[in-house]
């Protein structure tokens, strides 16, 4: 059977490839990507409940790249809870990784983030960008009177 | 910490070998990178330069390792911004991972010394460039941001 041609919403300019016979199992499909996309998101919020994890991110947006024994330095959490919840920062994205020697430095990636701001944010963004242009052309057009 | 570094962490729905091609081939970087193209033999030892559309040399080093479409590691300098290119020579590491349908994309950027402000730049510019390849191998679009070399610069 030929992959399905019906255009794939999170996906612009894309058809959607998958074996969709009509256009309900389409949606469903569809709908399947968007909860595997949320499910994403999901972790990302989920990490983020947390005030201790934030506390977390907090560290590492001033001081960026520290090793466990750094985070756990005047924090109020046992080596345990910050190791859990790196793990759990690490699991959504929202903590990168990476071994120089045999210390293992943690940074915060601003990837999840960034997402979410382009997703919800941008958004209002370009509807108040489109107020503003309406603004100007108002005033502009009274100038001309 | 006596360095400073910058790390960042993408996951990309495409395959390794785009990918590489896209962070290689200047008529992929010209899109994604602000019109910069890359002159590159691309094997160990090579010149590594970064060129600005209208000639000037942005960037500047070699080519330390490489293992096409799983590592890239290259030494580079600012060339165009005086009190970046005295600060000599910076490690950009590109590491891709395939991970089920997607790709994992790491860049560490990094300097050994502490407080560089060619590490603070690129901080700067790396995340904006990042999501327009990621845009633009996942929908075909890069972001309206990255597709001009920004005026006066």
């Amino acid at each position: 059977m030929a992959p399905c041609r019906a255009p794939l919403k999170t996906t612009r300019n894309r058809p959607c490839g998958w074996v969709c016979r009509d256009s309900a199992l389409h949606a469903t499909v569809w709908l399947h990507i968007m909860v595997g996309m949320d499910g994403d998101v999901d972790k990302v919020f989920k990490a983020l409940a947390d005030p201790g994890r934030r506390l977390l991110l907090d560290r590492l947006r001033a001081d960026n790249g520290q090793t466990l024994g750094q985070l756990c330095e005047h924090l109020d959490m046992s080596r345990q809870a910050v190791t859990k919840h790196l793990k759990r920062l690490e699991e959504a994205g929202l903590v990168a990784t990476i071994w120089r020697g045999r210390e293992k430095f943690h940074y915060l990636n601003p990837v999840p983030i960034h997402e979410i701001a382009e997703r919800w944010i941008g958004k209002y963004e370009r509807g108040r960008l489109r107020v503003l242009a309406e603004l100007k052309k108002n005033l502009e057009g009274k100038s001309h009177e | 910490m006596n360095d400073s570094r910058f790390v960042y962490v993408t996951y990309i729905r495409t395959t390794p070998e785009k990918l590489w091609k896209a962070l290689i081939d200047p008529e992929f970087t010209r899109r994604f990178w602000n019109e910069t193209w890359q002159d590159c033999e691309w094997k160990p030892g090579a010149t590594w330069r970064l060129m600005i559309p209208d000639g000037r040399v942005a960037d500047a080093g070699e080519v330390v390792e490489i293992e096409p479409q799983r590592r890239l590691v290259l030494r580079w300098r600012n060339e165009f911004m005086p009190e970046l290119r005295e600060e000599g020579y910076s490690r950009m590491t590109y590491e891709i991972e395939k991970k089920g349908e997607s790709v994992k994309l790491t860049v560490i950027h990094e300097m050994e010394r502490g407080g560089s402000k060619l590490i603070d730049a690129v901080s700067g510019g790396w995340p904006m460039i990042l999501s327009s390849l990621k845009s633009l191998l996942e929908t075909g679009q890069a972001l309206e941001e990255t597709k001009r070399w920004p005026k006066g610069m």
